[in-house]
């Protein structure tokens, strides 16, 4: 297994919410900010990681009709954990994130990855493929991020360039907003992608 | 009048795909045509609805008296909702055929419609009681139907245009639900 190859693949080729549209849900509601973002994608790596290692592991123990249900008790073990985890360390963006942290749950790249890559792979490899993934899975949310904190508050990571009385395009940190700047993103990702094959 | 403002709230102020990113997944995926929009509202109405009178119940009944709702109740929701879901899809093949045919298809589906798990979740957020749950749930999923029905309604005029190559799909899709959503701000200031 070529690592190089392995953070292409992850990070642009099959970047989750740009190539392939998966877990469209978290990505448009919490990316009013950079920082949301980054603890939402941070988050969902997290539970990647865990749940990939643990199902590699007990993946021959586990009959093949009843994955599915394990999968998800598994998925679903490490979101609590990460949700007390978070609640406990870092309460302001647990309390901006709300609903959406219990609802990494049914993110669909956790369970995607679980069943396309560790129930069929060793444990190093699908650590090495949760770590992947889940850093495209952030690195989208913050571009995304950044686009609308920069076009709709005029800051980034919460410093602000503007005058405070500087007029925004208040339109990009509402809900609109985040359907239209993912819009024009994956346009931009198809159009460069395109442009070199 | 109370019932009213929270079935309006849901409905039109705080659609449930438009203003707080719930079921994105269906709203893009099956949303194609106004027939499997229409199918797909249907089947999720009817587990919206159970799902969370089923785990309203077995929180306020089972987990928080144990003391185990902070712990327990992720695991517990989505495996509630899961089997929820091949329960209905077992009876309604036995009872009544006709719908099965009709919803069929969509019922596996909705186990990872993030809307569903996300209302169960919302109540408790809002202190509802059980009917104001379960109203809610009902005004919710009708929110969902009427933007998915009113967004394959304009996909399918869209089809007939010409879309620049690399807007095609997604891109464009993505948009169109961004004026849609829009427009549903509108509504808000009403309640």
């Amino acid at each position: 297994m070529n690592l190089k190859n392995e953070f292409v693949r992850g990070l642009i080729r099959e970047n989750a919410v740009f190539v392939l549209l998966l877990g469209m849900c978290p990505t448009l509601a919490v990316t009013g900010s950079a920082i949301n973002g980054m603890g939402m994608g941070l988050a969902s790596t997290a539970v990647l990681l865990g749940s990939n290692v643990v199902i590699s592991s007990i993946k021959n123990l586990i009959p093949d009709k009843v994955r599915i249900p394990a999968f998800i008790v598994v998925i679903a073990s490490f979101v609590q954990v990460i949700d007390l985890v978070m609640n406990a360390y870092t309460p302001d963006l647990h309390e901006q994130l709300g609903i959406f942290i219990p609802l990494i749950v049914v993110n669909c790249i956790i369970l995607g990855r679980a069943e396309a890559f560790a129930s069929k792979n060793g444990i190093l490899g699908s650590l090495i493929d949760g770590l992947v993934m889940g850093l495209g899975f952030t690195c989208s949310l913050v571009i995304l991020g950044s686009v609308r904190e920069v076009l709709g508050a005029g800051s980034i990571f919460g410093i602000k360039f503007v005058s405070a009385d500087a007029s925004t395009i208040l339109l990009f940190i509402l809900p609109p907003g985040a359907f239209i700047a993912l819009g024009f993103l994956i346009a931009a990702v198809n159009r460069l992608t395109r442009k070199r094959a | 009048m109370e019932y009213l403002i929270i079935i309006i709230g849901a409905i039109f102020v705080n659609n449930i795909v438009l203003a707080q990113f719930l079921g994105i997944c269906p709203f893009l995926g099956v949303s194609t045509r106004v027939s499997t929009a229409t199918g797909m509202s249907a089947a999720v109405m009817f587990v919206m609805t159970l799902a969370t009178m089923v785990t309203y119940l077995l929180n306020t009944l089972l987990l928080i008296p144990l003391g185990l709702d902070k712990f327990l109740q992720t695991v517990v929701f989505i495996l509630v909702i899961a089997a929820l879901v091949q329960m209905v899809e077992l009876i309604l093949k036995k009872v009544s055929p006709p719908l099965y045919q009709a919803l069929g298809v969509y019922l596996p589906l909705i186990t990872t419609n993030c809307a569903i798990m996300g209302v169960a979740l919302l109540v408790f957020k809002k202190n509802f009681g059980l009917i104001e749950s379960v109203v809610f749930a009902i005004a919710t999923a009708i929110g969902f139907g009427l933007a998915l029905v009113l967004f394959a309604g304009i996909r399918e005029k869209l089809e007939l245009y010409e879309i620049p190559e690399a807007m095609k799909g997604a891109p464009i899709a993505l948009v169109t639900a961004g004026l849609l959503s829009l427009a549903f701000m509108g509504f808000s200031g009403m309640v």
